[in-house]
């Protein structure tokens, strides 16, 4: 497909092959440099791999599957994430400016796909820097022995546990009463809750200082908090893999389930996980693309960083699990257990009289010959399934899951004080690459005076930032936080995903794309990458969108909520959003979309209206 | 006269298994599981242990109820199922057909409770007395919170961090404004480069023209 628009002046506004060639040379730039290939990739690498290859890919691959759900995964990786990687660094690259200045330059009146994912990369920045304010108040509990998080407090008279913490589970009041102290709804706002906002100080003054001076000090920050996770995970992997019970949780992950291959929501889940991951629409990576040399093999970069990202999500899933079959069967045990205590109590049997082994046939034998007696007993059932599917998506997973696994384990300050570090390392990396997609475009868009030096600028919009974010300090966050990733992080992303696809291949044109990939890297890139520009990366994208965007209009607006006066508790209940939160999506997920053709109107309106007046005045004189 | 003994001795036991039966008003129930406790180390219950179990409630009784003497003699268990578990009454020392009430027996066991949990190697879950709850401990909670200190630990380093940073950045200012004075003229960092006038020879790239793309 060979359409193009017309876009006069394009030449005008970018750099010819000759300047790069001479700024290559001199090195005569004034944008900064990457100090060696290393730092570029791992900062990417620390882009890509985020909280959500822990807390999301898991969840998904063992509720849509298992070992199938990694098919529709690698292939849309491969299909849709690799073909939108390479074109982020590509232009950022062959166009050498930040996420604003290349759709600027691309055309004027593209710049509204700079400003959304500005607004975007903002939006995310606030709600994924609460969750590593969550995240480090964790950290920091982990320094004591026990465990804040496996006990209760007592009620007045001592004799018993709070009844909130007595009906859930220590690690639920924990999370929901010690460190967030949630209200019981969205509605009610229940103040500042000071712990928050402590984590929240410590949180952003933390990115401060390691994005003070841009990449040249995220770049040095980036080999810790790259590297760690790994040396993290592969630690977590040989003890859990020496847990007893692990191999269950791992059995549960890739047992294959071929018929969900079947399922739309399956395709969509996968498309859109890997949209997310790979922190396409952010700007980000478009910034970090045009610090590298011009010369710079950016399509081996996209294929190693699309295979780096497929290998530690498995890798992640594969952790992860161990520790969930351990918790799993843990529970398990404790479950039968305590049927067994009750059965021996009833009927005065001799403990060794019913073990875990020989439990199913002695359950049969007394509930044949004192059917009365064992129903009155309350014997719970034990279903191992139940457990290992039991609250692993999201915060639930890291805070409530991981978090009591931990405590079973021999050690468990240490192994707490380890994760909760490799989440935060995971976290920061993620953010330098919303804070990259936030800051640059701003000074791109002047909104800061030009003469304000970068640590200026870093500390201005970290503490604006701050001061917003305290939102999620309210005892109501949790809720607030959930609001924002459901609806800042998924459809605007795919919105501007789209417009970037459309833009530069028939904007910019796909033929120009073609030409600087020969300049720079010394070949044209292969029919793959042409169909898949051209057709498929498209088609994946709006398809996804169009089916989100239906599913989302006609599910009712709910959330759940930690009501300890509700029927459901422990479980979360659901309740209506109030009305006013409709107005809060349509800022999180309707304005960043709607920018891209709003500005686009203007500029036309805009010029239009000067032609006029220029037309007319010419007549004055 | 060995026979008037022996009378009394039947009398006083038949006596005791009418004090004592399962659900009794002034009685408890104990279970205890050794199993559980102790796993491969448990020990076997037999008599001996039974009259450890008697002699220190026996213990307790004397110890929190004052006055009274109490013999091993007093304490009475009847209703001993292979579960280990079965019924206790505590008569009085100088009356063996009189109960002592439920209350005192309760608070003397809830006051010497730890004492007798740890004569049997048992805790409150494996030692229990029907009837008594145990009073739980208190979670450990130390006087200074210590995630405050280690939050106190990362804030000083974040704050050393960004002062060591700020005094790098001035102390270089500084440096490359000695070596301005120095009769070089350089660039300083300003985004938006302008060609200097008098160095012809080295141009510099302007790129303040493409940037610039106001239609």
């Amino acid at each position: 497909m060979r359409l193009v628009l017309p876009n006069p002046g394009l030449d005008l506004r970018i750099l010819s092959y000759d300047d790069l060639a001479r700024m290559d040379k001199e090195e005569a730039s004034d944008r900064p440099k990457w100090d060696n290939k290393a730092q570029y990739i791992l900062t990417c690498v620390g882009c890509c791999i985020g909280i959500g290859n822990v807390w999301r890919f898991p969840y998904l691959c063992q509720s849509h599957g298992g070992g199938a759900f990694l098919i529709p995964y690698l292939i849309l990786l491969v299909l849709e994430g690799m073909p939108l990687l390479l074109l982020e660094f590509a232009i950022g690259q062959r166009l050498r400016k930040g996420s604003v200045g290349v759709w600027r330059s691309i055309s004027p009146y593209l710049t509204g796909i700079g400003i959304a994912s500005m607004l975007v990369s903002l939006l995310v920045a606030l709600y994924y820097n609460t969750l590593i304010a969550w995240i480090m108040w964790y950290f920091f509990n982990s320094f004591q022995s026990p465990l804040p998080w496996t006990q209760c407090p007592l009620n007045e008279n001592g004799t018993g546990f709070v009844p909130e913490c007595q009906e859930s589970s220590t690690v639920d009041y924990f999370f929901y009463r010690v460190t967030l102290n949630s209200t019981a709804s969205i509605a009610d706002s229940g103040g500042i809750h000071w712990p928050i906002v402590v984590c929240l100080v410590a949180a952003w003054s933390v990115i401060c200082l390691c994005y003070m001076q841009g990449i040249g000090t995220s770049g040095k920050a980036v080999y810790v908090t790259a590297i760690l996770p790994y040396v993290v995970l592969a630690i977590f992997l040989v003890r859990g893999l020496t847990l007893k019970g692990a191999l269950n949780g791992v059995k549960f992950l890739f047992t294959p389930d071929v018929d969900e291959l079947l399922q739309a929501s399956t395709w969509l889940d996968a498309g859109a996980q890997v949209f997310y991951a790979f922190s396409i629409a952010w700007g980000g990576l478009i910034s970090f693309s045009s610090y590298n040399p011009v010369h710079n093999n950016c399509m081996q970069d996209a294929v190693m960083l699309t295979a780096v990202t497929g290998m530690t999500s498995i890798f992640a899933a594969t952790v992860t699990y161990t520790m969930i079959g351990f918790r799993a069967t843990e529970k398990y045990d404790n479950c039968v257990s305590q049927n067994i205590m009750t059965m021996i109590n009833a009927f005065d049997l001799h403990e060794d009289n019913i073990t875990i082994s020989n439990y199913e046939a002695a359950y049969n034998r007394l509930n044949s010959s004192y059917p009365d007696i064992v129903l009155g007993l309350d014997i719970k059932t034990c279903d191992m399934h139940t457990f290992l599917s039991e609250g692993v998506e999201g915060t639930g997973m890291a805070f409530i899951v991981f978090a009591e696994a931990i405590t079973k384990m021999p050690g468990s300050p240490f192994w707490s004080v380890l994760f909760f570090f490799m989440l935060l390392c995971l976290g920061i990396s993620s953010l330098f690459c919303n804070i990259e997609g936030v800051v640059v475009p701003l000074r791109d868009l002047n909104v800061f005076p030009k003469k304000w030096p970068q640590e200026a600028v870093t500390g201005t919009t970290c503490f604006l930032a701050f001061i917003i974010s305290l939102i999620f300090a309210q005892r109501s966050g949790f809720y607030w936080v959930t609001l924002f990733d459901s609806f800042a992080g998924s459809i605007p992303l795919l919105t501007i995903g789209f417009f970037e696809l459309i833009a530069v291949v028939h904007v910019y044109g796909i033929d120009r794309l073609n030409e600087d990939l020969k300049f720079m890297i010394g070949y044209k890139p292969s029919i793959f990458w042409q169909i898949t520009w051209r057709f498929i990366s498209p088609v994946i994208i709006l398809v996804i969108l169009v089916f989100y965007m239906v599913i989302q209009a006609q599910e009712e607006l709910t959330h759940l909520v930690w009501d300890p006066s509700s029927e459901k508790f422990p479980s979360l209940a659901s309740i209506p959003y109030p009305a006013w939160v409709s107005a809060v999506i349509f800022v999180l997920a309707g304005v960043p979309s709607l920018v891209v053709p709003m500005y686009t109107l203007c500029r036309l309106v805009f010029v239009y209206c000067r032609k006029k007046y220029s037309v007319t005045c010419v007549m004055c004189y | 006269m060995l026979e008037k003994i022996f009378l009394l001795l039947c009398f006083s036991s038949a006596l005791a298994n009418q004090l004592c039966k399962p659900d009794a008003s002034d009685g408890y129930k104990v279970r205890i599981s050794l199993k559980t406790a102790l796993g491969d180390d448990a020990y076997v219950w037999n008599e001996n242990e039974m009259f450890f179990f008697r002699s220190t409630l026996a213990f307790a009784m004397r110890t929190h109820v004052s006055g009274q003497r109490f013999e091993v003699s007093n304490i009475v268990v009847c209703n001993e199922t292979p579960r280990v578990s079965f019924w206790f009454v505590v008569t009085q020392p100088q009356n063996l057909s009189q109960l002592i009430d439920k209350e005192h027996v309760e608070e003397a066991i809830r006051k010497s409770r730890s004492r007798i949990n740890s004569a049997f190697l048992l805790t409150d879950n494996t030692l229990e007395f029907i009837g008594i709850q145990p009073t739980l401990a208190a979670p450990v909670e130390p006087v200074t919170p210590p995630w405050l200190i280690v939050f106190g630990v990362v804030m000083g380093a974040i704050a050393a961090g960004i002062i060591v940073y700020m005094v790098s950045t001035v102390v270089r200012k500084k440096r490359k404004k000695n070596e301005k004075t120095n009769g070089d003229d350089t660039d300083d960092e300003t985004r938006v480069k302008t060609i200097e006038s008098g160095r012809a020879a080295d141009g510099v790239y302007n790129l303040s023209f493409a940037d610039d793309e106001r239609l």
